[in-house]
């Protein structure tokens, strides 16, 4: 199993698909949690009925395999709009959206577990409706929210393997080129599992911490 | 000073207050008793304006409270109100918890806050407590941190709702007795409380709540002594006093 002909320039490939990994994932997770708090704050602060058309399109985001998502929204806009984007930005724009829908979810999970009396001592105390925000439930929100959040952004990075539909050369695609070429499979992908594991581990074990440090409080 | 005008308010069907009117001057110590859903709560988050009213109207220092043109943020700057649960800020230490508003809302620097967070924390004797996070506090040193945390404003009137109803019975003693300075010291307060001992004997006025109107008012004497209504005397005696 170990006489293999993987050479130090087939790594280097293999790292460059890891590279391309944690870039679409970073984008992504930034945007999709940007986007989320912002849709996730939308649909606390206007209830459920004014929310509806914005909960109706981030469902449809969960609820449709992102292969298929890439895979259409690519043709859409190769052919119908006609705007020659590379694949990269696609998969970023999809990939955003998917995190976003679920983002925005764990964000008013958050929000609705911070109790109304503690936000009423804020408010009765003349702190603003932004004030209370900033400094009361964000970070309570955070706190709660923050496993989740974690899981979510190392779902998207599993899921982000999906891309390759739209050209982008991540880690599992380079992994079954090589495969393609060196015909050992069992081996390549178990490279590959380590190197999903080396770029997840961090994120993993850095959301460890802050739950950690945030636990004395 | 606080004018209370006819104020009337309804949650749904169920109207909880029936055209209160209650005048209280600076200085003065007025308590508020009565059974619960009388609305002896739902007026004092009314008087610094937690709740809209739906007719009459409120002025404190003679602005309008529940006025389109009132800053309520600012007007509640001189407002403190403690409620039954104190509401501690979880991820605050106590004295962040004392200086978060002062330092977000009036703008004061880190120095300043914490030297007036240190005096009131020191004052409510929770000096030796500064850098310990709310969950280690018990339920009393919490509530006595809330008061801190609203005299931190250095506010003109101090509204007390229920502030011992939550409390273990041994602990209700520590937080009378820091009411109780306060209002040795000339505070505008008024409380509602299920106390009597505690209203008897800080009260200038004890005002007796009954469906949402306010049945008796008058000096502790006469509640307790000589109350004029029917439903004061029933009710006081339902209490053991």
């Amino acid at each position: 199993m170990f006489d293999t002909a993987l050479t130090s320039t087939d790594l280097i490939f293999l790292a460059k698909g890891a590279g391309m990994t944690l870039l679409v994932t970073a984008i992504s997770v930034v945007i999709g949690t940007i986007l989320g708090i912002i849709f996730g704050v939308i649909r606390y602060q206007i209830g459920p009925i004014w929310a509806a058309p914005l909960t109706f399109v981030l469902d449809i985001c969960r609820s449709i395999p992102l292969l298929i998502q890439l895979v259409l929204l690519n043709a859409f806009f190769g052919m119908v709009v006609g705007l020659r984007w590379p694949g990269l930005t696609v998969a970023c724009i999809v990939l955003s959206l998917y995190t976003s829908a679920y983002c925005a979810e764990i964000v008013r999970g958050g929000i609705e577990a911070v109790p109304a009396t503690t936000r009423r001592a804020a408010r009765s105390l003349g702190m603003t409706w932004g004030q209370d925000m900033r400094q009361i439930v964000l970070p309570l929100a955070t706190r709660v929210a923050l496993p989740s959040w974690i899981g979510l952004a190392l779902g998207v990075m599993k899921d982000s393997a999906l891309v390759y539909v739209v050209q982008v050369t991540e880690l599992l695609k380079s992994t079954q080129i090589l495969i393609t070429r060196l015909q050992e499979p069992l081996f390549l992908l178990l490279i590959c599992g380590a190197f999903y594991f080396i770029i997840s581990y961090p994120l993993a074990r850095f959301g460890g911490y802050l739950e950690k440090r945030w636990s004395n409080d | 000073m606080i004018e209370i005008e006819n104020v009337r308010k309804s949650f749904g069907q169920l109207e909880v207050l029936k055209g209160i009117d209650l005048t209280v001057k600076k200085g003065e110590v007025v308590t508020i008793i009565g059974g619960s859903g009388s609305g002896k709560s739902t007026l004092l988050t009314c008087i610094n304006g937690l709740e809209p009213i739906d007719s009459g109207r409120i002025l404190v220092d003679g602005t309008e409270v529940h006025a389109k043109s009132t800053d309520v943020n600012k007007l509640r700057q001189k407002i403190g109100i403690v409620f039954q649960q104190w509401n501690a800020f979880p991820h605050l230490t106590v004295l962040e918890n004392v200086t978060l508003a002062p330092r977000k809302v009036l703008g004061m620097s880190k120095e300043k806050a914490e030297e007036i967070g240190v005096k009131q924390l020191t004052h409510v004797g929770l000096g030796d407590k500064l850098t310990t996070y709310p969950s280690r506090l018990s339920g009393g040193q919490q509530q006595r941190m809330a008061i801190a945390r609203a005299l931190a404003m250095s506010p003109s009137y101090m509204l007390f709702d229920e502030v011992t109803s939550a409390l273990d019975p041994q602990l209700v003693g520590e937080v009378l007795d820091t009411l109780k300075m306060l209002a040795e010291e000339g505070m505008t307060m008024i409380c509602v409380t299920h106390e009597m001992a505690f209203a008897r004997d800080v009260s200038n006025r004890v005002a007796f709540f009954h469906k949402g109107v306010m049945a008796e008012i008058g000096p502790p004497e006469q509640i307790f002594g000589a109350a004029q209504n029917e439903e004061t005397r029933k009710f006081l005696s339902s209490v053991r006093q």
